[in-house]
């Protein structure tokens, strides 16, 4: 392995011009086609959308504190946990890591000076937004009671609340994530720079590769479900319910096609930030990097065809059941490939515990937890047991929070100098990674155990026996929010009191490192070559490296 | 946020954020093909759910689809694949950078494109009078049960109706490109946007090449 030199001048201060002062006032941002600034409005609403599905989780833990019904009726709970579901994954986390940090990133790494379409771009977060509002109008009318699934003929024909106008929020909401998806792909495909060959890209943007099939293939079947549920429920076509002769299977077909590798949205991208992470404070290249390219392609492709086991108790055929049984442990052969991966490239790396590096190890724990759950629950004998427990809404919490999320907070701790030129403080840091892994794990372990001991998902109230765990869960939400909190206040506080990061200050390598932090309206002052391999990094004891080491993270 | 030196140091029509008018036009195709896989799964989707039916309900399917008009089917199967054609001058106009033709080849479009919705709307208006519609106003007094075949017409609209909103867009998108496509916007060096419509008005054309014998052709054969 070849050593390379690295720009170690201290930094003076921010650089004179960069995007975020090239232009100024709401209109400079409001129709902006700076992928940067994309990503910037993205990064802003996802938050408010974090914020408010954080708002019902709290609620509904507070009704499940006690074993009564006794904070809410049970409409009202209806309505706190279908909110929670909509809001968390259509307008959280499948945006969270493409839309906000893919945005801003993918163009830095491959050395472009935008993404291929970047009006587009702008459009798909006005997607986002009208898809949005149209979600909160319901929201303020009382809400949704369906559940995040929609399932019909409930949600076609008996549900008294404002179904229709949330399906419609959803429906347009999809097109900011084709939109996305199409952009990344033609930006990975045609706007490399010299030198960029696919084997030197960075697996981020394999993962962003695969994620964006999955939303160009995935999305327009559900956008196509969502209109016939419209066309159901509005002027009552019979696709779905079987009072009008349709088969409501038929829908639960159609709506896991594209929300089980929905899936797979929320967590590659997530994967490809760990990657990152991973190489850069190991300081080592990633161990068999086409391996965890190519596995990224893998989970993407076998996440197509495993849908039906969201069907396993849904009067599909014994035989389909055992099909999609074994296709879903197949998506466990690509993920552990990346889990091995990842801790043989840690395997006598000189590791360094920076905040970003502590939600790496982290992710790595939750997301192996997640994982072998849904081998358990990708078994037909079990998953008839535990069904509809909170044994499954803790194992896609582990993927979703303890694997999507921790992947989104590890990735903006490893860009926040990137984007905005300054260090957020390395104790507080450092301290909310570990209150959250703890608020996290204290949270959803005990509702393994009730959803095993039988506790049923989606209900107000429950047997006695049930509270010790529920005490807990609820303890452990609420640490949870206060380790969300802390970051919130210390990422504002860094914007104007942060250490000035300089253009690299995790000595990582990679083109998005080599360019001003923040980057200047046009990425780079001229085309950068890639003449380097992927994770190029330099051996040796942290006091050896050739980088800038930030004293607040010390 | 065009930055006006690096736009002037780019040549006319060309992208800031491109290197070349080549780089610039593999993107767009590339970008255009994505949309219409994008496009094949939203249709495809509808296309499971009408195999879904028809292999339940393959008499009433058959029923249905005797209620309507074939010889009409394929008046409007000829239009479209005119349109098609015209579609074709408009490409190769721009290609050559003769403007007048691009005019030409859009407006014919444009007018073949609406006979087209202009048939379909007298044949929803027929099925609305023998109700044919949907809903609580479906009356069948045909051979067998009522609610397949309804299923039937459910299909119908909704995917001849999704065909039509496509052929809306388009037709919307071609009036806004007369006034650029008249003032020479598109030169030979630059015609992406008009080569990536017309990729676009060919897709809606094959999506119609399969509703024609899904829904008006399957009653023939077991009549």
């Amino acid at each position: 392995m070849s050593t390379r030199e690295y720009d170690v001048a201290p930094d003076p201060g921010l650089p004179k011009s960069h995007y975020l002062n090239a232009a100024h006032g709401l209109k400079s941002w409001l129709l902006t086609t700076d992928h940067k600034r994309i990503g910037i409005l993205y990064l802003l609403s996802i938050t408010f959308f974090f914020l408010l599905g954080g708002i019902y989780a709290i609620a509904i833990r507070l009704e499940l504190l006690t074993p009564a019904g006794d904070m809410v009726q049970p409409d009202t709970y209806n309505r706190l946990f279908t909110m929670h579901g909509v809001l968390m994954i259509f307008f959280f986390l499948i945006p969270s890591i493409p839309a906000a940090l893919g945005n801003f990133v993918i163009p830095l790494m491959i050395g472009a000076k935008d993404v291929a379409f970047p009006k587009l771009n702008l459009a798909s977060w006005y997607m986002y937004l009208i898809g949005a509002s149209l979600t909160m109008w319901a929201l303020f009318h009382g809400g949704v009671d369906t559940g995040w699934t929609f399932y019909t003929p409930f949600s076609t024909t008996y549900s008294n609340t404002y179904v229709a106008a949330v399906a419609v929020g959803i429906f347009v909401n999809g097109f900011s994530g084709i939109f996305t998806g199409i952009n990344f792909m033609v930006t990975i495909h045609r706007m490399r720079a010299p030198g960029m060959t696919w084997f030197r890209l960075p697996l981020f943007i394999w993962a962003h590769y695969a994620t964006s099939l999955i939303m160009v293939l995935g999305t327009p079947v559900l956008a196509i479900t969502i209109v016939l549920v419209a066309l159901e429920r509005l002027l009552k076509f019979g696709f779905f319910d079987p009072a009008l002769g349709g088969d409501p299977v038929l829908f639960q077909h159609l709506f896991w096609f594209y929300s089980h590798p929905a899936v797979y949205i929320m967590i590659l991208p997530s994967m490809g930030v760990i990657s990152e992470i991973i190489a850069a404070f190991a300081r080592k290249p990633v161990f068999g990097y086409k391996f965890v390219a190519f596995a990224s392609m893998g989970i993407a492709v076998i996440g197509f065809i495993v849908w039906g086991h969201h069907l396993f108790v849904s009067s599909q055929s014994l035989y389909a059941g055992l099909i999609f049984s074994i296709l879903t442990m197949l998506v466990a052969v690509p993920s552990a490939v990346k889990v091995f991966n990842w801790m043989a490239t840690l395997y006598r790396g000189s590791i360094e515990y920076s905040t970003p590096m502590f939600y790496a190890l982290g992710f790595i724990g939750l997301f192996t937890i997640g994982g072998l759950t849904g081998l358990m629950l990708a078994t037909t004998g079990i998953d008839v047991h535990v069904h509809d427990t909170y044994f499954v809404v803790a194992h896609f919490h582990y993927i979703m929070v303890g694997g999507a999320l921790m992947g989104y907070l590890g990735g903006l701790h490893y860009w926040w100098p990137k984007i905005t030129g300054r260090m957020y403080p390395g104790f507080w840091s450092h301290l909310s990674a570990g209150v959250i892994f703890l608020g996290f794990n204290l949270t959803f372990f005990p509702q393994f155990i009730l959803g095993y001991l039988g506790m049923p998902r989606r209900y107000h109230a429950y047997p006695e026996e049930f509270q010790v765990l529920n005490i807990l869960s609820t303890a452990g939400a609420s640490i949870l929010a206060v380790g969300y909190v802390i970051p919130l206040v210390y990422f504002i506080w860094s914007l104007k009191y942060g250490e000035v990061a300089g253009k690299n200050p995790w000595g990582a390598v990679g083109l998005e490192w080599q360019t001003a932090s923040p980057p200047p309206e046009h990425n780079f002052e001229e085309i950068p070559e890639a003449d380097f391999e992927p994770y190029e990094y330099v051996e040796g004891p942290p006091s050896e490296r050739p980088y800038r080491y930030s004293r607040s993270e010390a | 946020m065009s930055d006006s030196s690096a736009a002037a140091a780019h040549p006319p029509g060309l992208a800031h954020h491109f290197e070349s008018y080549e780089q610039q036009k593999h993107s767009s195709f590339l970008g255009m093909w994505l949309f219409l896989v994008q496009e094949v799964m939203f249709f495809g989707g509808l296309f499971v759910v009408y195999v879904t039916y028809r292999s339940l309900y393959g008499d009433a399917f058959a029923a249905g689809s005797r209620q309507l008009d074939v010889m009409i089917g394929a008046v409007n199967t000829t239009v479209l694949l005119i349109s098609s054609f015209t579609m074709v001058i408009a490409v190769t106009a721009a290609k050559k950078g003769n403007r007048k033709w691009i005019v030409y080849g859009l407006l014919l479009t444009i007018l073949f494109g609406g006979i087209f919705l202009g048939v379909k709307y007298f044949e929803y208006g027929a099925k609305w009078q023998h109700h044919l519609v949907p809903g609580p106003y479906f009356e069948w007094h045909g051979e067998g049960v009522g609610r397949p075949v309804e299923i039937f017409f459910c299909l119908y609209f909704a995917m001849t109706g999704m065909h039509a909103l496509h052929m809306v867009v388009g037709i919307g998108i071609m009036l806004f490109m007369l006034r650029p496509a008249w003032r020479g916007k598109w030169t030979p060096q630059n015609h992406n946007f008009v080569e990536g419509f017309g990729l676009y008005w060919h897709f809606v054309d094959i999506v119609w090449i399969f509703l024609f014998p899904f829904l008006y052709l399957i009653g023939l054969a077991t009549h």
